[in-house]
């Protein structure tokens, strides 16, 4: 049984890992889940300097999932390098994803110049949903001509290949992954979080002190499947597929829409051990089904 | 050592008006110590947040924690519900406990702050004042603070027992003397029992709440402001689920 993927020539010994900011650098969840058995840690966002994120309350629980906003929190690329890189040093199975976030173009060149000699690090996650404040406080992910712009520009800098992280707060989704795609992109990965808003009846008020936050979770699954499909069915480039996966039905599922990797994010919460149940599942489901390559699967619902 | 178990509900009663205690059988009792406490998921599905408990009291040789919480919400409304012989899942013990420092011992509790005082009072050594404010006389956990305490006092917010007022407003008129405070309690109740220590140059420590996603000081979801810069991020934010929930006053912001 095979369930090597492999993604812009990085192999990864599964399909399985977990989605950037639900999981810090792996640290916290280690009591739990063996990190050297997944097919990468995806860390959190990383920024150029350390920032502060929102005020609290950063997250709600909503009906079968939940509102985050963290406002990117992270120690900056000095700390994290030193930090977290040397702490995912001594798992050398597991391949390892930096999740790139900035105000700016400038400020993702200068996290991915740092990372370039970073040996460690196996692929970039660049995530476009960060709050654009040069352009006017719109996310780069919302416009095509922007992802396309910092896509072309950091790939013009970076190391290592490239993952797209796109926003489903978008229109057409295919637009977004056309253009990072023709900027050079190696691979992208969807669904980032849906902006959401709670209220409190009692107190009539936002729950969020950021008033709005992004949804994950459950709830969100059918729409990651629908853009990981759309998406596979216009591009070229392989799609890490993620949003509400918590069993290996949806993890299968996300990869029989064209995802040829996965990520599990908010089901940690609940359940630190998702990860490696999901994948538990997934070779169940390949014996019975008497599947030999997890790859056959990608993409095979058209 | 923290630990995602499936407890067994031992048993479960009314305190006072919407005040629960459950006492649940769990391996995260070998682990545990006061001060920490454990995250509850809810049954129903669509609830997927787990809801923070403080560990009111633990028996290691059975391996059972004492959970005391008032129902607050749906979540807690289900756990309400809970009998003898159902099963609950928990991740636990969390954060850090009250550290059990040497000298007089005082310690506070707020409304649904004061259980987690109660375990505090039984491991800490020497003669521990316990200061209890509840908001009138539908108490609850004061015999066990009779029981485990040198002294009980008591304030109400409309005076029906002891002091009239706030546990401040006890402990100034029962001229309590101490050197660390150990407080849990409303926000606004951490504040003035800071300020208090401040002024009389007593050590305290303060057991904070934040709203939690992952319990485990992942998601970076749970902090709280930070006089000094924190460990983890280089800002001003320690994260009450891995930092705390227990943290000194000077330490945090009120
Ligand atoms: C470290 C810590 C220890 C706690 N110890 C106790 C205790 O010993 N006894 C007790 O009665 N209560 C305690 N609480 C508060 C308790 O967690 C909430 O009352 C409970 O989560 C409410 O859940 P619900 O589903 O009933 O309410 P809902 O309002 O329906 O909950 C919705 C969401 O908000 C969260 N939430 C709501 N209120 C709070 C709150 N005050 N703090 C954190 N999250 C909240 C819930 O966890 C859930 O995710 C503690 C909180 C923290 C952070
Ligand atoms: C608390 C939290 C923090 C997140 N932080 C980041 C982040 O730093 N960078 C990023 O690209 N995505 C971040 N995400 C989005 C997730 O990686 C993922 O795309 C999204 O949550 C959907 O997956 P899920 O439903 O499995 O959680 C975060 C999500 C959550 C819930
Ligand atoms: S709840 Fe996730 S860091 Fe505290």
């Amino acid at each position: 049984m095979n369930t090597k993927v492999t993604i812009a020539g990085v192999e990864f010994q599964n399909p399985i890992m977990e989605a950037s900011g639900t999981f810090g650098s792996g640290m916290e969840y280690g009591e739990f889940v063996d990190l050297n058995k997944l097919g990468a840690v995806v860390t959190k966002g990383v920024a150029d300097k350390p920032w502060p994120g929102n005020p609290t309350p950063r997250v709600a629980e909503v009906k079968c999932g939940m509102l985050n906003a963290i406002g990117l929190q992270n120690p900056g690329i000095d700390v994290f390098v030193e930090r977290d890189l040397a702490f995912l040093e001594q798992y050398k199975n597991t391949r390892v994803i930096v999740n790139v976030c900035g105000h700016s173009l400038e400020e993702y060149i200068n996290v991915v110049d740092r990372l370039a000699g970073e040996n460690r690090v196996d692929m970039l996650e660049i995530n476009i949903s960060c709050p654009n404040v040069k352009e006017g406080g719109i996310a780069f992910g919302q416009d095509p001509k922007m992802a396309y712009l910092v896509t072309e520009e950091v790939k013009k800098h970076a190391k290592q290949p490239v993952i797209m992280k796109l926003s489903p707060n978008v229109t057409d989704i295919t637009e977004m992954a056309k253009a990072v795609e023709a900027a050079g992109a190696d691979a992208i990965s969807l669904i980032n979080t849906l902006t959401g808003m709670k209220i409190d009846v009692e107190r009539q008020s936002f729950v969020l002190a950021n008033k709005t936050g992004g949804m994950s979770g459950p709830a969100v699954h059918p729409i990651a499947v629908r853009m990981v499909y759309q998406c596979a069915n216009a591009v070229k480039v392989p799609i890490i597929g993620m949003g509400g996966i918590e069993t290996w039905e949806d993890a299968v599922e996300m990869m029989l829409a064209g995802a040829t990797a996965v990520s599990v994010g908010t089901a940690n919460f609940y359940n630190p051990t998702a990860t490696l149940d999901i994948l538990e599942g997934m070779k169940d489901y390949m014996i019975r089904k008497n599947i030999e390559d997890i790859n056959s699967i990608v993409g095979l619902v058209k | 050592m923290k630990v995602k178990d499936t407890a067994k509900v031992i048993s479960q009663s009314v305190l006072a008006e919407g005040v629960y205690s459950l006492i649940i059988e769990t391996k995260a009792a070998n682990y545990a110590v006061p001060g920490q406490f454990v995250s509850l998921y809810c049954q129903d599905h669509s609830r997927l947040l787990p809801r923070p408990i403080s560990i009111c009291e633990i028996d290691k040789d059975v391996s059972t924690l004492r959970l005391v919480y008032r129902v607050a919400g749906k979540g807690t409304d289900e756990f309400s519900k809970l009998t003898s012989g159902d099963t609950i899942e928990i991740l636990g013990p969390l954060g850090n406990g009250f550290p059990l420092e040497g000298g007089k011992p005082m310690v506070v509790g707020g409304g649904i702050g004061v259980p987690p005082m109660l375990q505090l009072t039984k491991e800490l050594e020497g003669s521990v004042t316990a200061v209890m404010g509840y908001r009138n006389d539908d108490m609850f956990l004061t015999e066990e603070f009779v029981d485990n305490a040198a002294e009980l006092v008591i304030a109400t917010d409309d005076g029906s027992v002891g002091t009239c007022g706030t546990v401040v407003d006890a402990i100034i008129e029962n001229n309590i003397e101490a050197d660390v405070i150990y407080a849990c309690g409303p926000k606004p109740m951490l504040r003035a029992l800071a300020q208090y220590a401040a002024e009389h140059d007593i050590k305290c420590y303060v057991s904070m709440e934040e709203r939690m996603a992952c319990g485990v000081g992942a998601c970076l979801g749970c902090v709280c402001q930070s006089t000094d810069v924190d460990d983890h991020s280089h800002v001003h934010n320690k994260r009450v689920c891995a930092d705390g929930p227990v943290f000194l006053s000077t330490e945090v912001e009120l």
